[in-house]
């Protein structure tokens, strides 16, 4: 059974990882092709339409070889996850529904005339589906954050003990909950920096070689202060994703710090080495070999008080510890009878239910009831598969923030030699930082996945189903031989994307 | 000319007169090509399907599946 969800599991991280190859350069160059064709509308000067359509075919090259690789993701929930897709029920598909029906459909249509319609429509009407498209894009990420932010707090749903199906009892409590609307929010924006940094990173290969050095520059005015635009707001809601996290998963943040034991006025690790497990068993107060720690932080942002105490991967163990509301949360143990109690009285009023006997079933109802919001623990066999893996989450938060800030400031200085009226291409070294820049926008954006997709471990639906109960009964030898096949396939259509999009780039503006 | 005439000339012309857009469509249809008619026909079948027929048969399996795999104290 481990070798089958660890198999699964790597499946899906890579469809995942492939797939969020394409999609933060539509998201991020959607909005800096509109912003070039706002310019083109208003000052009606050619070159603005030249470096629009030049941006734009990498745009359509970019979401020609990305469309559909999503799909993948969920033929794997019917394969490999049965599980789980037939107990999350309509709530994971009404809002991959709504996305396939509402954004697709508005992307399909606006898109034919971004491509078709110069010339053939009004610059106005035009620019509009230029805009429609972009805004169809983020639209569709919506429903499939919101997919996705359910089941890191699920909410808005009653459990159904005769159809073993989660139902949507209220679509506002999932559609507006405070973990998607962050999540939302935080992944566009950060997509404007991959976008902007793809913009840059571009432009600067055409300032080393001495080409097209106006157009190029001018691709750098719109794309700097979007960059640092995207970057501002990847903070901000970035801190109210730190929030949420603290209050709805204190495990996944306590894996972010490498923090073992709790404190209060808890400090934030700036920059840190983890110590082996082994190691860290020996001293849970000291975790880490050397660290660079900034006082308070942590509690602050955790829970906007700077004498907050905020739990270790032990407390939330342990339990017992002080929350903000005064309720002691349980230990790992009494979640795991209090689960094991639920999924048993499931069974038991299935079977009632069944026999006639409404009276056992009323109280097995009961039963489940007063303990569904710990069901997922039933399936956990050990308090350690509780722990997700915190030397992962802790190094690739680190590499978010840290190379995410170093963004903030390439941006900002771009910027600063754009207003300056400075040369770019002057600035050799420069150049070939932005152009670096660009592979490590990517591993930016693939780090935030990893923190937020690891740090949840085991949960599939937070707290009411790990990954051992969502798995389905197949064979291990034919995950593993779709894992080749992707693997195969994947990477046959990036090599086909970085072909079509460098022969591109270098045919120049 | 009617509406729909407009739309239909409209994108027969678009697509006639693509260049990179031709590249772009058969990559995209060879994609779609190995994801539904090979991918989801022979390697991701769905599996509840293949245990029971009735949604009530489903639930049965889930239960069963879920009580072996539960934690017992």
């Amino acid at each position: 059974m481990e070798d089958l969800i660890l198999w699964s599991r790597a499946q899906f991280a890579l469809t995942a990882i492939y797939h969020w190859l394409f999609v933060p350069l539509t998201l991020g160059l959607g909005i800096i092709i509109g912003i070039m064709e706002t310019m083109y509308y208003k000052t009606k000067k050619e070159e603005w339409k030249t470096i629009t359509k030049f941006w734009m075919r990498l745009f359509g090259v970019n979401f020609a070889i990305g469309v559909a690789t999503g799909l993948i993701l969920e033929f794997q929930f019917g394969t490999n996850w049965s599980n789980y897709s037939w107990f999350v029920g309509d709530i994971f598909g009404a809002p991959l529904a709504i996305e396939g029906i509402m954004a697709f459909f508005l992307e399909a249509t606006f898109i034919a005339i971004m491509f078709f319609g110069w010339n053939k429509v009004s610059r106005g009407f035009h620019l509009a589906s230029t805009w429609l498209t972009v805004f169809g894009a983020s639209i569709s990420a919506l429903w499939i954050l919101i997919a996705n932010a359910w089941m890191q707090f699920p909410i808005g749903m009653t459990f159904n003990p005769d159809t073993v199906r989660n139902e949507m009892t209220d679509f506002w409590a999932v559609a507006l909950s405070p973990i998607a609307i962050n999540k939302f929010f935080h992944t566009v924006t950060s997509c404007w920096v991959v976008g902007s940094a793809a913009c840059i990173g571009v432009s600067a290969w055409f300032l080393l070689k001495n080409r097209h050095i106006e157009m190029a520059k001018k691709s750098i005015k719109i794309a700097a202060p979007i960059g640092i635009l995207g970057i501002a707001l990847t903070i901000y809601t970035g801190d109210g994703s730190a929030y949420q996290v603290a209050q709805k998963q204190p495990m996944k943040l306590a894996a972010m710090e490498g923090l073992y034991r709790g404190q209060t006025k808890a400090p934030l690790v700036v920059v840190g080495v983890l110590k082996p497990k082994e190691e860290i068993k020996k001293d849970y107060n000291k975790p880490l070999y050397a660290e660079i720690k900034i006082p308070y932080v942590l509690s602050f942002l955790g829970y906007r008080d700077i004498n907050a105490f905020v739990p270790g991967v032990n407390d939330i163990l342990e339990g017992g510890y002080p929350t903000p509301n005064g309720v002691k949360p349980l230990s790992a143990k009494e979640k795991m009878e209090s689960g094991a109690k639920a999924v048993n009285a499931l069974g038991e009023y299935r079977k009632a239910k069944k026999d006639g006997n409404m009276q056992k079933a009323e109280m097995s109802l009961k039963t489940l009831n007063d303990n569904y919001a710990n069901f997922g623990y039933g399936f956990i066999k050990d308090e350690s598969e509780l722990v997700p893996n915190v030397s992962l989450t802790f190094y690739a938060f680190r590499f978010m923030v840290i190379v995410g800030s170093f963004f903030a400031l390439l941006f900002m200085f771009m910027a600063y030699l754009n207003f300056k009226k400075k040369p770019y291409e002057n600035y050799k070294l420069l150049n070939w930082i932005c152009i670096i820049c660009v592979p490590l926008a990517y591993m930016v954006s693939q780090s935030g996945w990893i923190v937020a997709e690891m740090g949840r471990q085991p949960w599939v639906i937070q707290d009411l189903m790990p990954t051992s109960a969502a798995i389905s009964a197949i064979n291990t030898s034919s995950v593993i031989t779709t894992f080749i096949i992707f693997c195969v396939l994947f990477s046959v259509l990036l090599i086909a994307e970085l072909s079509i999009m460098f022969k591109q780039i270098k045919k120049g503006f | 000319m009617n509406v729909f005439c407009k739309v239909f000339r409209f994108y027969y012309e678009g697509f006639r007169s693509m260049t990179l857009g031709k590249t772009l469509w058969i990559i995209i249809l060879v994609k779609l090509f190995i994801m539904f008619a090979i991918l989801k026909v022979f390697f991701f079948p769905n599996f509840l399907s293949s245990k029971a027929d009735s949604k009530e048969g489903k639930s049965e399996y889930i239960v069963n599946e879920m009580e072996k795999r539960t934690h017992k104290p």
